[in-house]
């Protein structure tokens, strides 16, 4: 099999039963969370606070007062990876590209420098945020092989997608196709690790917040 | 597996619902609950992060509720939840558990915690593994009444002693009062000041109110245990009492965990919704105040702060109240930093109070409010939870500080206007 051959395969069959494992996964996870259900609170809420848990869903972002000083190295490695994250995918402009000739959709992108930046940036957050794991107690307690499982498929995508960008260590079609593949295995695990939090997230910051402003907190 | 693991098992996967669903699957191990609780910031053990008292819970659902772990079950992957694990894990969910808060409103995914943990205990006491201690009390508030062991007689010579000082008479079993007044047993045996406050300011206010011989105690022992079944019991008693004189309002004394357990989990016990209010003290004041019915008169010129107890500022809603009251009497009052919703517990909530081997943590944990209270300078400090008062009086005690711990509803009354009424005892220095 030649290097493109491996290239179509990569973006053509590998990537369409990634996806649909990705979405029938999400879809399970997310049954397996709205099947239990809730019961009915029946003591009377404070003032109605209409949309308290799309508030935290926003709110929860940021830090609580106090909070940023306990923990700077998590709280901004956080961040640094999100973001770098986020951008690198949706604002690479072969990304766009990607999408827009998959669903049809496009918009503007960023200047590639820019988005080379911080995908090294979201990289080195990610090397941080493993040491800061593997050094502070309390995460080394919490760590299990999850966690580093969901780790290594969070950088490939990342690393890979740097090295063919800059064409370095392969031949630059066997590194894309390699990078499609890393996409591809951090699709599938995403339901199934701690990445569903992607998703997952919304639905817990919802729910705090509906339960704390029943009581009349904003949380 | 025992008869009794089976059971606190099945209790564990019967408290499992969708918000503890997304809140376990949302979990990214980051640590940062650790950084919220007092348990954690003042001893430095890992194992007091408020995830990992939750982790027996974790592992029954995923073994139960998620696909692949009902297969690494069924293949005998998976680590079972055992009585040598949850008798382990006990000191952690009950001893290490003030049920604050905090945690809660600091984890970056939103997991809610404390409602967490509140619902794990159903499981731990099911299976056995609740504190002798929490035990003993939930068995004398079952059995007796209340569990500090207080009858009804107690609080008959405490309304005696009440009536002769003030000269107000203290309403009992009056139907179609509109407030039913409750009490803890901790004010019964240790602050009789606040009926007597009580009784002062409400008289002064033209309040129409009632003690119920059957139902004098607000405490709920069952919901710091974490028993459904015997919380619905002993909050069953209000009920009843509360329908029987036809109140239209129940008032939650100066206690944080019995306004939740009377006013969130009240109603969700009983399984019906309230015909009657439930209100906090310090709101039943401050609506008081506002309509202009709580009159003071002069100021406390000594330096005063208020500790939020933590079921009642964070868990109950109740921030603004005690600071407008305050206003109205306080010459000088600072905040804690911190102060409001996200103020740090006392260290005995939830329980922890009630269980003696905790003492020496709890008296540890307490270093994060003694930080707290240094902070302002002040020699008084007011609250308004008889529990949160018994901890900080104790722990101040321990750690040789002079500072004064008062009730909202007694500073209160020491500045109240009264008209008709015998004199009052003066109150303590300082009065301006
Ligand atoms: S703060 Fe939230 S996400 Fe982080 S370890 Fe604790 S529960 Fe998990
Ligand atoms: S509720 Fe409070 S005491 Fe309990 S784990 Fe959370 S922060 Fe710690």
């Amino acid at each position: 099999m030649s290097h493109l051959d491996l290239l179509t395969f990569a973006r053509g069959s590998a990537l369409n039963w990634a996806l649909m494992l990705c979405v029938a996964g999400v879809v399970l996870r997310l049954f397996e969370i709205f099947g239990l259900g809730r019961k009915a609170d029946l003591a009377k809420p404070r003032a109605a606070r209409p949309g308290s848990g799309w508030r935290t869903m926003v709110t929860r972002s940021l830090p609580p007062e106090g909070m940023l000083k306990h923990d700077p190295v998590t709280y901004i490695g956080g961040y640094v990876f999100h973001l770098g994250l986020l951008v690198t995918i949706f604002f690479f402009a072969p990304h766009i590209e990607f999408i827009r000739s998959m669903t049809g959709l496009s918009w503007p992108g960023l200047p590639a420098a820019l988005v080379d930046a911080l995908a090294v940036a979201a990289m080195a957050a990610l090397g941080t945020l493993l040491a800061h794991r593997l050094n502070n107690l309390v995460k080394r307690m919490l760590s299990g092989i999850g966690d580093y499982l969901a780790w290594t498929v969070t950088l490939l995508p990342l690393l890979t997608g740097y090295l063919a960008y800059h064409h370095l260590l392969l031949e630059y079609t066997l590194m894309l196709a390699l990078h499609l593949f890393s996409i591809e295995l951090l699709l599938v695990l995403l339901p199934f690790t701690k990445l569903f939090h992607t998703f997952s997230l919304f639905i817990s910051r919802w729910y705090n917040g509906d339960l704390f402003a029943r009581k009349g907190v904003a949380s | 597996m025992t008869a009794s693991l089976s059971k606190g098992i099945n209790a564990f996967k019967e408290v499992i619902d969708a918000p503890i669903a997304s809140f376990f699957s949302s979990c990214v191990h980051c640590g940062l609950c650790a950084e919220a609780c007092l348990f954690y910031t003042e001893t430095g053990e890992a194992k007091y992060t408020p995830i990992h008292k939750l982790e027996p819970l974790r592992r029954v659902w995923q073994q139960e509720y998620t696909l692949l772990g009902s297969l690494g079950k069924l293949l005998s992957l998976s680590k079972p939840v055992t009585d040598e694990e949850l008798t382990e894990w006990e000191p952690l969910v009950y001893d290490s558990c003030t049920l604050c808060g905090c945690c809660s409103m600091v984890c970056p995914v939103g997991n809610d915690l404390t409602y967490m943990i509140r619902k794990m205990r159903e499981g731990m006491a099911a299976s056995g593994h609740a504190p002798e201690d929490l035990i003993a009390a939930t068995t004398r508030a079952i059995t007796i009444g209340s569990p500090m062991g207080i009858k009804w007689p107690a609080v008959q010579a405490q309304i005696k002693h009440v009536q002769a000082d003030t000269g107000i008479e203290v309403p009992v079993e009056r139907e179609g009062a509109d407030y039913l007044v409750l009490m803890s047993s901790m004010e019964i045996i240790n602050f009789p000041e606040y009926l007597s406050a009580l009784s002062r300011i409400f008289k002064q206010a033209g309040v129409s109110w009632t003690l119920a011989s059957d139902a004098f105690e607000a405490t709920n022992s069952g919901i710091q245990i974490g028993s459904s079944d015997l919380a619905r019991e002993i909050v069953s008693r209000i009920v009843v009492a509360a329908e029987r004189l036809k109140v239209k309002c129940v008032i939650s004394p100066e206690c944080g965990h019995a306004f939740t357990a009377l006013r969130w989990e009240g109603p969700n016990l009983m399984g019906r919704p309230f015909g009657f209010e439930v209100k906090h003290i310090l709101e039943v004041l401050d609506e008081l105040r506002a309509a202009g019915k709580l009159k003071t008169r002069g100021k406390d010129n000594r330096p005063l702060t208020y500790h939020d107890p933590c079921q009642i500022a964070r868990r109950g809603g109740v921030v603004e109240q005690p600071r407008r009251l305050l206003s109205e009497i306080a010459a000088d009052f600072r905040e804690m930093p911190d102060a409001g919703v996200m103020n740090w517990c006392c260290g005995g909530g939830g329980g922890v109070s009630a269980i003696t081997r905790a003492e020496p943590l709890r008296l540890q944990v307490f270093k994060i409010k003694k930080g707290q209270i240094e902070a302002t300078g002040v020699q008084t400090l007011v609250t308004a939870c008889a529990n949160c008062r018994i901890v900080i009086e104790e722990a101040l005690e321990h750690y040789h500080m002079k500072i004064e711990v008062v009730g909202l509803t007694e500073l209160l009354a020491q500045y109240l206007v009264e008209e008709n009424a015998s004199p009052i005892p003066s109150p303590v220095s300082g009065r301006g």
